[in-house]
């Protein structure tokens, strides 16, 4: 039972990590206004940009992982040249990037031969002595280095969205643009960047996906976590710190099904594989039966800016 | 005294109508300068410019004569003009701090934060304001929210101060007291420009004024030289005045209001046993203090929110107090809410739908395979020619384009197309100038003589006075008295006050 557990619980970071970093990539873009649902499509890009310089260099994950970011900012940028500056609809714009995504990373993951192919992936960092802890050493203190740079991320991207001059603009963007204009905040460049430096982190978590956990690529091989980061937004109420908790859970419920099945327990998989999305609905559906009302979903969240508009 | 902001010429059209025809404006340091005209006569379409907001096509702007350009909202602030808007441009979720910070950046947060929330409790000692600089803004009255705005604007050393029809939100007392503090500022050397329809406020207040017509400046001089009257011709081009009235015969109760209670969801009591009646052919004034429970009577009429316990008895449908829109509407109850553009408006359908909802069971319009576009087209053309629904190039055009005056006349043309019984209006003419004022009140008992039941609530008091046939003061969710007409001003006043 003991090292069920263990077991268990020692390969929930490695699940947690692209849900957690992808929900913080969203939230940045969503803070700023824009409802990004690009998640699945960009982590397929960082997915397969991190597999394929990780081939092509002969090693060097840190380099790939870099690699993914770039790759995933560099497409959203389309995306954020199609609802920021051409004011298309969000939902229909990110859906088409998905979309576009999935078979350009299909096609370029054939054609370059990158298909099921080794990676080295990144060793462990053993944090000495704590690591030796038995049981608590092997779940907290032998993870990969991502795992810790999750959290370090994560402190610093509530830093930047609470604590600075930046954040608070990009907030105010995201809340009220007429009052962020007015005031002298550039709608538009906050919420380029808000994509691009949110979409950099959803590329990171694509490559993690491709290079440190599954070390290979296989075409679609994200497999939907980017719509459960989505789901995990809204779980989260757009703070960082309750997205980090919300990718735990899930990443213990996907860390839970191949120990099960190792166990020899029969469960349907899908019966386990569908229980992020049926716990995001349960949190939906509490949310919009409390009594207040009040959901913290940023104001102007889904619209476009038109600054000469006139009521 | 010299020229602190100086307008030439401005020209500015959207989507090819002419909203600013060459307008040009002067203010001083040390002066109010009124800004006077009708809704849509480009008041706040000139100030926006002054403001960076929108780029003039044509014209010319210049700062202590000297000639500028203005490339956004923080360049014409780095040249200290500083605009408080109608609709106010504050974050909601954020503290007054966060909000005055966002408009005035410093380099680093924490510490900025530090400073401007020194200099707002600098600037609110000063002006006597009362806001504490750790609130948040959704958590604050409007009359609040407006210190904000102008606390944020001064913290940003504006030596221009533009106020977009700022007493239109507040009570008269409110409104009094911020004049006073905008003219003391104006004292201290600001030059103050003060957007606005109302004559009264620019007789007290102003130094000078400048009047607006058709996106032209028709005329600049002191509104003291000048009387009321020459003041509402130059505005209006024409004197418009209340159209005579019937006297009150006292007909049968049409709408009984029964020990109407309603707990807000913070627990706060906004309704605590209101009780009135209105008969037929009756205007009935609910006067008061804004806040004590106006809107929540009006929501609660109109069907908005569910009241906790009591009664809405209306002659024919009985209680419906928890009926639904569609029974309301059988009820023959007309709603002209406060908030057109929450309520009674899709701002972004055509006016010609805005107006068919109205008959959408009626089947005025067709059955519910088929839709008679050709009649509702007709009807809309009508209506708004009826109701003298300016602006209109088309019935197809958003309804969100309308300016506030013609959208409410929009309103009321279709309240009004199905003959109601009972009429809930909710400051009706909030933000409206003179003649579309008077077209509302024209409306208003047009509906009376008829026989309608009219529930008129209103912050504006002379409203109250001239439109009701009986008056009640509503305090703390309550009527707590009431007058016959012909009512005495100050007997109000001092309900209103005494009890609050």
């Amino acid at each position: 039972m003991i090292d069920f557990l263990v077991n268990w619980l020692a390969n929930a970071p490695v699940t947690a990590v692209p849900y957690a970093l992808a929900a913080l990539g969203l939230i940045i873009a969503e803070r700023s206004g824009v409802l990004n649902l690009t998640a699945e499509g960009l982590m397929l890009v960082g997915a397969l940009a991190g597999a394929g310089a990780c081939l092509a260099l002969g090693g060097y994950p840190a380099v790939a992982l870099v690699a993914a970011m770039v790759a995933a900012s560099a497409v959203s940028l389309l995306f954020a040249v199609l609802v920021v500056v051409l004011r298309i609809n969000q939902v229909i714009a990110g859906l088409s990037v998905v979309f576009f995504c999935q078979g350009f990373t299909g096609l370029v993951g054939t054609l370059a031969k990158w298909q099921n192919k080794q990676l080295t992936g990144l060793a462990p960092l053993k944090i000495w002595p704590l690591s030796e802890i038995p049981g608590i050493g092997r779940i907290l203190f032998q993870q990969d280095p991502i795992v810790y740079l999750t959290i370090l991320i994560f402190f610093a991207v509530n830093f930047l969205l609470f604590r600075t001059m930046l954040g608070l603009r990009i907030r105010s963007v995201g809340e009220n643009p007429g009052a962020a204009d007015a005031a002298g905040v550039s709608v538009t460049l906050h919420r380029i960047f808000a994509i691009v430096a949110g979409s950099s982190l959803i590329g990171l978590a694509g490559g993690y996906i491709s290079v440190v956990s599954v070390k290979l690529w296989v075409t679609g091989m994200t497999g939907g976590r980017g719509w459960i980061a989505v789901a995990l937004v809204v779980f989260a109420r757009w703070a960082p710190w309750p997205a980090l908790a919300g990718a735990l859970l899930f990443g213990c419920i996907e860390a839970l099904i191949p120990q099960i099945a190792a166990a020899g327990i029969r469960v349907p998989q899908y019966l386990m594989l569908m229980t992020p999305y049926l716990a995001t609905i349960a949190v939906m559906i509490w949310v919009g039966t409390k009594d207040s009302g009040i959901t913290q979903e940023p104001g102007a969240l889904g619209q476009p800016h038109v600054r000469e508009e006139r009521r | 005294m010299n020229s602190a902001l100086q307008l030439a010429g401005i020209r500015k059209s959207f989507d090819g109508a002419l909203a600013l025809d060459g307008a040009s404006f002067e203010s001083r340091s040390g002066e109010v300068h009124a800004l006077l005209g009708e809704n849509g006569a480009g008041k706040s379409s000139l100030m926006n410019v002054a403001a960076g907001l929108y780029a003039p096509d044509a014209g010319s702007i210049s700062i202590n004569g000297a000639p500028i350009s203005l490339s956004g909202p923080a360049s014409a602030r780095s040249h200290g003009i500083g605009m408080v808007h109608q609709h106010f441009k504050l974050v909601r979720p954020f503290t007054v701090a966060e909000n005055v910070l966002l408009a005035n950046p410093q380099p680093h947060f924490a510490s900025g934060l530090r400073d401007i929330r020194d200099a707002i409790k600098k600037q609110v000692d000063a002006l006597k304001f009362s806001i504490d600089p750790d609130r948040r803004i959704d958590s604050m009255t409007v009359a609040e929210q407006q210190q904000a705005e102008i606390v944020k604007v001064l913290v940003g050393g504006a030596r221009i101060l533009i106020l977009d029809e700022p007493t239109a939100v507040l009570t008269d007392a409110e409104a009094i007291g911020l004049l006073e503090i905008v003219q003391r500022l104006a004292r201290s050397g600001t030059a103050v420009v003060l957007v606005t329809h109302k004559l009264q406020d620019v007789k007290r207040y102003a130094d000078v004024v400048t009047i607006m017509r058709g996106g032209k400046t028709v005329a600049t001089l002191d509104p003291r030289q000048s009387t009321a009257e020459e003041l509402t011709e130059l505005t209006v081009g024409q004197t418009s005045a209340l159209p005579e009235r019937t006297p009150h015969q006292g007909g049968p109760t049409r709408l009984n209001v029964g020990a109407l209670t309603y707990t807000r969801a913070d627990g706060r009591t906004m309704l605590n046993n209101t009780s009135f009646f209105v008969r037929a052919g009756e205007i009935y004034g609910i006067a008061g203090v804004s806040g004590n429970g106006q809107a929540e009577l009006a929501e609660a009429l109109i069907g908005a929110i569910e009241p906790s316990t009591g009664e809405i008895w209306v002659d024919g449908a009985g209680d419906i107090s928890h009926a639904g829109p569609t029974k309301r509407r059988e009820a023959a109850i007309a709603a002209i809410p406060a908030d057109r553009y929450a309520y009674a408006l899709a701002g972004s359908l055509p006016i010609q739908d805005n107006l068919a909802v109205a008959q959408i069971r009626s089947g005025r319009y067709g059955s519910i395979v088929r839709l008679d576009r050709t009649a509702m087209r007709r009807d809309a053309i009508a209506a708004v020619k009826d109701y003298d629904v300016q602006g209109v190039r088309s019935v197809k055009q958003k309804a969100s384009l309308l300016s506030g005056g013609n959208a409410q006349k929009l309103v009321i043309a279709r309240e009004f197309s199905r003959e109601p019984d009972v009429v809930v209006a909710h400051s009706p003419s909030r933000g409206l100038d003179a003649r579309a004022c008077a077209a509302v009140h024209q409306r208003l008992i047009a509906a009376r003589e008829r026989g309608a039941a009219i529930v008129l609530i209103s912050e504006d008091l002379d409203e109250i006075l001239s439109l009701s046939d009986r008056i009640g003061v509503m305090t703390r969710g309550a009527i707590v008295a009431e007058f016959e007409r012909p009512a005495d001003r100050q007997a109000i006043g001092r309900a209103m006050v005494d009890h609050a």
